[in-house]
């Protein structure tokens, strides 16, 4: 029984935090150098959960199947692939070098 | 049926993938002791993948409720920043319902959109198709329990890798984006082993916004030292909706 009240701690927490980034009014998002900042997190955020999740397990930076993954998708967006093709590529390429025995 | 727009169809190909992948959620979530409901509860309603994965790895390593709503909390504290990105793209009505599906996958779909209503479509779509695929497939995982294999041999994981570099990419455009997405994933690397789980991405934000305050706009280095001097078109891409220009004469 105790352990639902920590589910049930954990779903209001973590809807919380997720709310307060909304609540920041949006006038101060609008200057001319917030909207430069809003910029720079957009891809600072996207390049971190790129390597996160090619190269981070748990609390350790490790090489394994997704680095076959990164570079799948990067040679198919290379050759200008739509999107869905480039996560089927990335999905492809780890499970086969997991299939051959490596990662 | 009207055919999907392209930020539409990287929102559906991402929620499959990911939704997926719920399936090993729910089937760890029961090996570390919680029951279908609970497991349900979480998906639905917790509703942050990582934060999910901690709060059970914690309890399955031994840790009580306490020491794994913290953990959780810790990794779901990227989505306060996601929240004021997304704050933007949604009707003020709209909001508490925005704010519960600001997660990784739909933020990074939603910003990596140029259009205005492209932005807000792949937000909602991806939002929305996770949620709906995750808590489905987790209820799934938490029923077979560990009878199924590792989602990971069907290359799950190495489909989101994909998937967060392709939306990275169309930003790669110069000089100035490829060095600052460097400084970002080196900032994440470096601090992996020396900060709990989730933190390493703020560190990158933090990173990218002191990146942003700081250095000069290149599209608008031209303008003068006070740089208030006049905007080349494409340094507003951000945020400002093309299609409202042109329409003074009307």
């Amino acid at each position: 029984m105790s352990l639902w009240i920590w589910v049930a701690a954990a779903c209001v927490v973590s809807y919380g935090i997720k709310l307060t980034g909304h609540l920041v009014p949006r006038r101060l998002l609008e200057s001319q150098r917030a909207l430069r900042v809003a910029g720079c997190l957009t891809i600072g955020l996207l390049a971190s959960l790129c390597v996160t999740n090619a190269f981070v397990s748990g609390s350790s930076v490790v090489l394994d199947a997704r680095i076959g993954a990164l570079c799948a998708a990067a040679i198919a967006l290379l050759l200008r692939a739509p999107f869905l093709v480039v996560v089927i590529a990335g999905a492809v390429a780890a499970a086969g070098l997991r299939l051959l025995g490596w990662g | 049926m009207r055919r999907l727009t392209p930020a539409e169809s990287q929102g559906v190909s991402l929620s499959v993938a990911t939704g997926l992948y719920g399936i090993s959620f729910g089937a760890l979530a029961v090996t570390a002791g919680l029951d279908v409901w609970q497991v349900a509860a979480l998906s639905l309603l917790m509703f942050t993948g990582g934060s999910q994965f901690a709060f059970i790895g914690v309890l399955s390593g031994g840790g009580g409720g306490a020491a794994a709503l913290g953990a959780a909390s810790l990794l779901g504290m990227r989505n306060a920043v996601y929240g004021m990105q997304i704050n933007a793209l949604v009707q003020p009505g709209l909001k508490p319902l925005a704010a519960h599906v600001t997660i990784d996958e739909s933020t990074a779909i939603g910003l990596a959109q140029r259009d205005p209503d492209e932005r807000r479509r792949g937000f909602w779509v991806t939002g929305i198709g996770i949620l709906s695929l995750w808590s489905l497939f987790s209820v799934v995982g938490a029923l077979l329990g560990s009878s199924i294999g590792d989602p990971q041999v069907f290359g799950l994981d190495g489909a989101a890798v994909a998937a967060f570099l392709g939306l990275l990419w169309p930003r790669l455009k110069g000089r100035e984006p490829w060095a600052l997405a460097v400084v970002a994933a080196v900032a994440t690397v470096v601090v992996v082993p020396w900060v709990p789980a989730g933190v390493p991405i703020l560190v990158a934000a933090a990173v990218a916004a002191a990146w942003g305050w700081w250095v000069p706009d290149p599209a608008r280095r031209s303008a003068g030292p006070d740089g208030r001097g006049v905007r080349r078109p494409d340094a507003s891409l951000e945020h400002e909706p093309e299609h409202e220009q042109g329409e003074e004469q009307s």
